[in-house]
């Protein structure tokens, strides 16, 4: 056992200050242990938002000396001993209390996103698909919504274009409704002209901080962004098209997914 | 770092701003030297116009040979050329540009350079290093950048970027271009010969393929734009092995930037030496 | 005095409370219904506990072996619960899991795959055909946010986020809605329904070793029980076999059956696979009994029989216990969990990623090279609010249904893995039906009874109130520790005298726990309203577990060996008395009906051959 110190961010939208604490801490904790040390023994009413405390719900997500992470998958022992640990609310969403944002900005953007629609299944009513085909878009699903991506996105984070964008999370939901091999939705469009693809400038923090290691940029977002070049950039591909007479909205509502 | 005013959160406004203590700046610090360093040195060996011939070797940034000026020292010779020397006129252009060397545009580098660079420029990767690094939208994860509220990402200007599989198509010409040197540097006056040269053009062309077949628009080409990949029955197809193998490069896209940007450089110094007669070449058949 | 009419009240046709599998497919099947549906979470959504639950739901779609159908589901599930099921809600649950695992599918849900295209399954313990739908060993992630995708984008469907059911209302008899409060602000809601259906998971927290998070503090079954609900089977708790032991600060977090399931094996600090020793006599005709037939089993061998490391969990659990008892445990007090010498390194990441994560990220271990230290973690309640097997309507209050873990029923004194999520499903829908069917004879929204609503207001704002007062997390601690050195894997009528003891105490002191003023998203304050909860659901479950006195699936009494067979005629049902204590009573047990009691006593070669 030993003492380290936090250095906690405490307040509510009408201003705050940061308070430090002193903490005996063991083997193997993890920040958010510390904070709930805290709470039982110094600061009852410290807010923190948390839930299965195992890396797989996505509610304790929080800035750790500047980085956004899930507290309760960050060890204490991986900063220098002696280094003063300061732990802050996401910035990118409102704060409401202590170390609790209001994320449900992220709630309503899933909402916009049309819904899975499968085509109809085969003869003996299954519906089949193969594991090469689903590998892709499995990565995606692993996504536990903390909105760490979405935080440290500096479109959202400092230009605070959330008129504009929808975020990784959401482009990354996407690009799994686009790439289901069953899915006869067309959202290519709207992905574009309401989601705000070209706002992401793919600068890759979102993978940088994905806990779920889930490979954000080149197998979501850029994937997503040739797939509007496909359709709105690409002047040979549109008169290929023009010439074949080709509708890709139509031949996927139509279930003629290639 | 400017001031940081603590706001809500504790988190600063302003360039610069943020709660980090790592050292986050080395990361866009060393990716704006290093790419700095090359495009200077690009631009100079570019316009040199000359020493970018050592039999049989030919500088990189020097392929395809679409015009020669047999009388600059260290060029390749005439029948090297695709449509031979240089047209009178464009010669007399150089003049006109005071200041520069002597052979800043008619130089062949001119003509061809523009198409690696143009991949390059538009390169997912490559966009965010310098978006990073050069235009600080962001700097570094949670730092803030500059242009705060006026940031337009890729929507206006830079749609541009969006042709980044044209940019692909030449690079895939380039591909077999040099390939095709890295064959031809193995002969020297019609006899087979190895030479340290000859490996240098060779790694060249393997480190600028890596690079090119890791594309992330040539991934989506490939494969990635179709959602059955797989034969029916879930068995391999074409389409799922070069995705495959596509996504094994892509996962080291930036390594193979770097690494492949670092040796064009270093394959056009090398032959340029040799060239200017600093260091002499190994090889069989001298 | 509280102005009732000043506090914001809003009204649905029916309410669900808790928004994990459970709850969101009843939303669904309500939605569907045109019934004007509210959910209420503790917290965001997507974020229940169900996310969890890893391995799979089981269900007898045969994808993986042909000889797989409802019957052998059936028959395991009973076997696995000791025959203390609900009959009928192991028929219903064991025939419609395919159908619901295949909605999920065309909802969105992307399982793994067979190499026909189907839905891949899976072995786990107790099922004897490979039969848990998977997505890696993340499924119950899956589940969530394919009925949370799927339902927000249903018609008259609300969610109330971070908002904390306090107390349910009642007009007369029946259910009228409830008192919540939002944990943003503080402020009270009222929300008036038509029926309520609970969803809200079980009651671990109140022990110190557990799988469950904070959320699983038996909220649900203290607000049935307090609105006159019969609880049944509490004293079952299952204790899952491997859950982390080291480092302490993630004691108790749960490492997949996927894991043993995949071929991992359990090994004592002797480097003895020990399970081998503990085999129960009903369930040896179908375990192998040497390692190399266990070996032959992993590698595909259908003539094989199964390793015994995938007996049920309550086998398992207590094997391991007595281990360490022995001296052979692992330095940290737990077993040695082995996948790293079954499987490749690669097939481990693939296989059980976020195993291979966790124990990288929280224990610094690598699974493909060391084995895993693992001990027992309560993990799931098999008892809870009493129910109608078709319906789910709670015995006793008209208006007021259950599903899921909150219900009890289909997983009798034992638990298989993998039965829940498909239970979640099941019986989600049949909630949502149930409450449908309810709600079609309810013609007006039941009136507001204002005393009970200041009442539980007046109880829930003492907390913030008072001059001063006890810090509710040391009180919690307090019963955890009780819990878990008193109300454990093995039990006797001492320890469970003083645990009631000691919970009669531990009531006193919640009653006067102080939270801090602020009443914005004040952890503490939650604290102190849960006690109550946690302390009836500790109570609860000491109780039913006293009485039983026998030992049969989770529930073992070192003062009653075996299982009896007067127990297993009886579920033992708990209900609040006017007086305000528990009561706890024996209800005889149904005849089973002759056809389903042939399956589940036949032979599994019999029922194989199609002979029942």
């Amino acid at each position: 056992m030993s003492k380290r110190t936090f250095r906690v961010w405490r307040g509510d939208a009408e201003g705050g200050r940061f308070v430090e604490y002193n903490v005996e801490v063991g083997p193997g904790m993890v920040i958010l242990d510390a904070l709930h040390r805290i709470q039982a023994e110094q600061s009852p009413d410290l807010a923190v938002r948390w839930n299965c405390k195992a890396g797989k719900c996505g509610s304790c997500s929080m800035e750790v000396n500047g980085k956004p992470r899930l507290s309760c998958m960050t060890r204490i022992s991986d900063y220098e001993p002696e280094q003063i640990i300061t732990v802050q609310p996401l910035k990118t969403f409102p704060i409401i209390r202590d170390l609790v944002t209001d994320v449900s900005w992220n709630f309503e953007q899933n909402k916009r996103i049309p819904p899975f629609r499968p085509k109809a299944p085969g003869p003996d009513g299954k519906l089949r698909m193969w594991q090469e085909d689903v590998d892709r878009i499995q990565e995606f699903r692993k996504c536990i919504e903390c909105f760490l991506c979405q935080d440290v996105c500096h479109v959202l984070r400092d230009h605070e274009k959330k008129q504009n964008f929808v975020g990784p999370r959401f482009i990354m939901r996407i690009a799994s409704l686009e790439m289901h091999p069953l899915d006869t939705v067309d959202r290519i469009p709207q992905t574009l002209r309401e989601f705000g693809s070209g706002w992401c400038n793919i600068t890759r923090c979102c993978t940088e901080v994905c806990p779920e290691h889930i490979n954000i940029t080149d197998n979501a977002i850029i994937p997503t962004k040739e797939r509007v070049v496909d359709r709105f950039y690409d002047p040979v591909a549109m008169l290929t098209r023009k010439i074949r007479g080709e509708d890709p909205a139509r031949a996927r509502e139509e279930g003629k997914v290639p | 770092m400017s001031d940081q005013l603590v706001q809500i959160g504790g988190h600063g406004r302003g360039f610069g701003a943020t709660t980090r203590s790592d050292n986050w700046w080395i990361g866009p610090t060393l990716t704006f030297l290093g790419l700095s360093a090359f495009i200077v040195y690009a631009s100079w060996a570019g316009m040199q116009g000359a020493y970018y011939w050592a039999d049989p070797y030919l500088s990189p940034m020097y392929a395809p040979l679409l015009f020669v000026d047999p009388t600059a020292p260290g060029s390749a010779p005439v029948d090297h050329a695709w449509f031979g020397t240089f047209p009178a006129w464009w010669s007399k252009l150089d003049g006109l540009l005071p200041g520069l060397p002597k052979r800043a545009l008619s130089t062949p580098a001119a003509l061809i350079l523009i198409f690696p660079a143009t991949f390059r420029l538009t390169c997912y990767y490559y966009r965010k290093a310098y978006y990073r690094s050069f235009a600080l939208t962001p700097p570094a994860c949670a730092v803030e950048g500059v242009r705060r509220g006026k940031y337009r990402g890729e929507t206006h200007l830079l749609l541009f970027q969006n042709l980044h599989r044209f940019a692909l198509y030449f690079a895939l010409v380039f591909i077999v271009i040099l390939a095709y040197d890295a064959v031809v540097s193995f002969f020297k006056d019609g006899q087979f010969g190895v030479g340290v040269g000859s490996i240098v053009q060779t790694v060249n062309a393997i480190l600028l393929a890596g690079y090119t077949f890791g594309c992330h628009s040539f991934r989506h080409l490939i494969g990635g734009r179709k959602n059955w990949m797989t034969c029916d029955g879930g068995k391999a197809s074409t389409h799922h092995r070069l995705w495959l193998g596509c996504t094994r490069l892509n996962g080291r896209h930036m390594l193979w930037a770097w690494m492949s940007l670092f040796w064009v450089g270093f394959t056009d110094f090398y032959i340029r030496m040799v060239s200017m007669g600093v260091i002499t070449d190994l090889n069989t058949w001298d | 005095m509280v102005d009732v009419r000043e506090i914001k009240t809003v009204e649905h046709d029916v309410l669900i409370i808790g928004a994990g599998g459970a709850g969101l497919r009843a939303a669904i099947e309500c939605s569907n219904a045109g019934l004007d549906t509210a959910v209420l979470t503790k917290s965001l959504l997507g974020k229940a506990h169900t996310v969890m639950a890893e391995g799979g739901m089981a269900a007898a779609m045969g994808n993986v072996d042909p000889r797989d159908n409802w019957k052998v589901h059936f028959r395991d599930t009973m076997r696995g619960g000791k025959f203390l099921n609900q009959w009928r809600m192991a028929e219903l649950h064991a025939k419609q899991a395919p159908d619901r695992v295949r909605e999920l599918e065309e909802w969105g849900a992307v399982f793994d795959r067979t190499p026909d295209g189907l839905i891949n399954q899976r072995n786990f313990g107790g099922h004897r055909f490979p039969r848990l739908a998977h997505v890696g060993d993340r499924t119950g992630l899956e589940l969530i946010r394919t009925l949370q995708d799927h339902a927000v984008h249903k018609g008259r469907l609300q969610v109330y986020m971070e908002c904390k059911a306090l107390r349910l209302l009642k007009d007369g008899d029946r259910m009228a809605g409830c008192v919540a409060v939002w944990r943003e602000t503080g402020r009270f809601l009222i929300v008036r329904a038509k029926a309520v259906i609970m969803a809200t998971g079980g009651g671990g927290r109140a022990w110190r070793v557990t799988s469950n998070s904070w959320e699983y503090s038996g909220d649900g079954l203290t607000m049935a029980y307090d609105a006159g609900a019969e609880l049944m089977d509490v004293e079952f708790t299952q204790f899952h076999p491997t859950g982390m032991v080291w480092p302490p600060s993630v004691r108790g977090t749960l490492v997949t059956e996927g894991v043993r399931g995949e071929g991992g094996i359990l090994k004592n600090n002797k480097g003895e696979r020990f399970m081998f020793r503990y085999i129960p006599e009903r369930f040896a005709p179908e375990t192998a009994d040497t390692e190399e037939e266990a070996a032959r089993w992993l590698a595909g061998d259908k003539n094989a029989r199964r390793p015994p490391e995938l007996l049920t969990r309550d086998v398992v659990a207590r094997a391991i216990k007595a281990e360490v008892e022995a001296g052979r445990g692992s330095p940290h007090g737990g077993a040695f969990l082995d996948i790293a010498s079954q499987r490749t390194a690669e097939d481990i990441k693939r296989k059980l990623p976020s195993m291979y994560h966790q124990f990288k990220e929280l224990a610094e271990l690598d699974i493909t090279k060391e084995p895993m230290e693992v001990g027992p973690t309560l993990h799931y309640f098999m008892g809870g609010i009493r129910v109608d097997p078709d319906t789910q309507a709670s015995t006793t209050v008209p208006g007021l249904f259950a599903c899921g873990e909150a219900a009890a029923g289909l997983h009798g004194a034992n638990r298989l893995g993998g039965n829940s999520l498909s239970d979640l499903i099941v019986f989600g829908r049949l909630a949502g039906l149930g409450a449908a069917d309810y709600i079609k004879g309810v013609s007006e929204l039941p009136a507001l009874d204002e005393d009970q609503v200041r009442d539980a207001i007046r109880w829930a704002t003492s907390f913030l109130n008072r001059e001063s007062g006890e810090n509710p997390y040391v009180i919690h601690e307090d019963l955890q520790e009780l819990m878990q050195t008193k109300v454990g894997i093995i039990r006797n009528a001492t320890e469970l005298s003083q645990a009631l003891e000691g919970i009669a105490e531990l009531r006193k002191r919640a009653e006067n726990a102080k939270a801090h003023a602020a009443s914005q998203y004040n952890p503490g304050w939650h604290e102190a309203m849960d006690l109550h909860s946690l302390l009836t659901t500790a109570e609860a479950v000491a109780r039913a577990a006293l009485t039983r006195e026998e030992s049969r699936g989770a529930h073992t009494r070192e003062d009653f060996e075996g299982e009896r067979e007067e127990w297993g005629k009886v579920n033992i049902v708990l209900r609040k008395l006017d007086d305000g204590s528990m009561e706890v009573r024996k209800l005889e047990r149904d005849e089973p009906p002759e056809e389903l009691a042939k399956i589940a006593f036949a032979t599994i070669e019999d029922l194989e051959a199609g002979r029942v």
